[in-house]
């Protein structure tokens, strides 16, 4: 069924009775597979992809740098815990290179979400520095194009095919 | 004034143009069209297939070919019959690489078809055979395939067909438009016919490498005695995803591919040598690019006719290729007004049935060539459009 996951990856719309066509399985498999799938954490939720340029709402968007001293015994984990918290926080990723946690904050301005990392963000104990990066065009999300136009069918209609 | 009509050739001037065009204007005029109708695969050529083409560019390779085709292709090609097909074909003297299977299907007829000659040609399918074998003198026998069979040609209907004056039979399996396949026990029947007279075979198996179910294609030059009558047409635009490549391929008798060769010659020179190139790298290392874009049709497939079936479109389960070919006579409409009105109410187009013969009357073609996010949205506006014209019957 691992096919099934890679569908609703792509598609958490599809019905369970387009799936278990697309799957040939029968639709009481699909459903069990997926309440499986939720009750073992593997599916941990459902949501819209949303370009949110195109809505007329103040939207910002940063990723956050932070190089943080790891604890003894927890290493990253408690900080981590501790961010993943906050509500403005999107995304937490531990992460290899020049610096530790890569963090994703969605803001209604740059300026709230300044303010969040100067007030929330760096004044944690364990955190030695943080570097911001604000989001300032989204081509391409959650392995989706974010300009519809861009997908357009390259194909033409012909009369003989 | 020169009268165009008296200094042109009145057969040509009486061909038929193709009816799938005819929506496509409306069509083009709208902005948010839903179409199912396009007939090449939506996947983009294989990126390491594109590379060979790219890196024979690089290289400055930019002349003809011999007229055959390369012979490294053509060697790679027989190879990669064989691996899928079991058939031996020998690449000098039994391959000719053509600018798309279109253009071996022109010239087979054309090689084998004397004016008078019966040419048998199963319906609905591809719109070329019936205008190629006329220009050739030929005379169409449409042999109309029905529902009930899948849409395989039957040995009781070849039978009656058959004549002292028959000359050629086409095989358009898998088929366009119907997705119906010939599997190994249709074809040992169709070979039982056949066996003892001298007709001619033409199969065309372009969409060979898209068949569902547990047992692959079988081409026809695999049944017993029939390689000798057996010109197999095929390709890379459907396998590979290489449409706009032009490069598809014959395999048949040495006399036959012989006297094709010279309409090749005279007429095309040889097949596009960037293509060419590039379709080494397909024979030699595609094969599970192949696989994978079948099971992506394959899955795209149970969805539309499941959801055409439920629908209440019945549509028989299509094998093959990737269409499908509902039945729409539960509306009411015949398939032409089916399709305008689907296309002016709904935005979604499809073909109709008729426009593969007279026999697809009742049927539209849809194809699912198509991502999953497209398909289910035609689907949803098609079930309103079936709910509004079911409504309207009662």
């Amino acid at each position: 069924m691992d096919q099934l996951l890679t569908l609703l990856s792509e598609n958490a719309r599809l019905t369970t009775r387009q799936l278990a066509a697309m799957l040939n399985e029968t639709e009481e498999n699909v459903k069990n597979a997926i309440v499986k799938y939720e009750e073992d954490g593997v599916i941990r939720g459902y949501k819209a992809i949303i370009n949110w340029e195109k809505v007329d709402v103040n939207n910002a968007i940063a990723i956050i740098e932070l190089r943080v001293s790891p604890k003894r015994e927890r290493g990253f984990d408690e900080i981590a815990s501790k961010i993943m918290k906050l509500p403005e926080v999107d995304s937490v990723y531990l992460v290899s290179g020049g610096y530790d946690l890569a963090v994703i904050i969605h803001g209604s301005s740059m300026q709230e979400i300044a303010m969040f990392v100067m007030r929330r963000l760096s004044t944690m104990d364990s955190v030695l520095s943080t570097t911001t990066h604000f989001i300032l065009t989204r081509y391409k999300a959650d392995g989706i194009i974010m300009n519809a136009a861009e997908e357009k069918d390259g194909r033409r209609d012909l009369s003989c095919d | 004034m020169i009268d165009y009509s008296t200094r042109m050739n009145p057969n040509v001037q009486a061909l038929k143009p193709s009816g799938i065009r005819k929506f496509f204007d409306i069509a083009n005029e709208m902005e948010d069209v839903i179409s199912l109708s396009i007939g090449e695969p939506d996947f983009v050529t294989p990126w390491h297939i594109r590379q060979e083409g790219i890196r024979s560019l690089e290289d400055g390779k930019t002349w003809y070919s011999p007229n055959r085709g390369f012979m490294e292709l053509r060697e790679e090609i027989c190879k990669w019959f064989k691996r899928h097909y079991h058939v031996q074909y020998e690449p000098k003297t039994e391959c000719l690489v053509t600018v798309g299977g279109s253009e071996a299907i022109d010239s087979c007829i054309r090689c084998l078809v004397c004016p008078g000659d019966e040419v048998l040609i199963p319906q609905p399918s591809f719109v070329c055979y019936q205008p190629l074998t006329e220009m050739a003198g030929g005379v169409p026998v449409i042999l109309e395939t029905k529902a009930k069979n899948g849409f395989r040609l039957t040995p009781e209907e070849l039978k009656a067909a058959i004549t002292p004056k028959t000359k050629l039979l086409i095989l358009p399996y898998p088929n366009n438009p119907t997705g119906a396949v010939m599997r190994r026990e249709h074809l040992n029947a169709i070979a039982d016919v056949l066996r003892g007279t001298d007709i001619m075979v033409l199969s065309d198996e372009i969409y060979s490498e898209l068949t569902y179910g547990d047992t692959s294609h079988v081409t026809f030059s695999n049944i017993p005695d029939m390689r000798e009558r057996t010109i197999v047409i095929n390709g890379f635009s459907k396998a590979f995803a290489m449409t706009g490549w032009r490069l598809g391929f014959a395999l048949g008798p040495a006399l036959v591919i012989k006297q094709m060769t010279k309409l090749h010659q005279f007429g095309i020179m040889s097949a596009p040598t960037v293509s060419q190139y590039a379709a080494v790298e397909a024979m030699k290392n595609g094969d599970s690019d192949s696989a994978y874009m079948r099971e992506q049709y394959d899955m795209r497939r149970r969805l539309i006719v499941d959801g055409f079936n439920e629908l209440g479109l019945t549509c028989f389960e299509p094998e093959g290729a990737f269409y499908i070919f509902p039945c729409i006579r539960s509306t009411g409409l015949t398939s032409d007004e089916f399709c305008k009105r689907l296309i002016q109410e709904e935005h979604v187009a499809v073909v109709p049935g008729t426009a593969f013969g007279n026999c697809g009357e009742g049927f539209v073609r849809v194809s699912y060539s198509y991502s999953i996010k497209h398909i289910t949205e035609a689907l949803s506006r098609i079930g309103h459009f079936v709910q509004n014209h079911h409504a309207d019957m009662l």
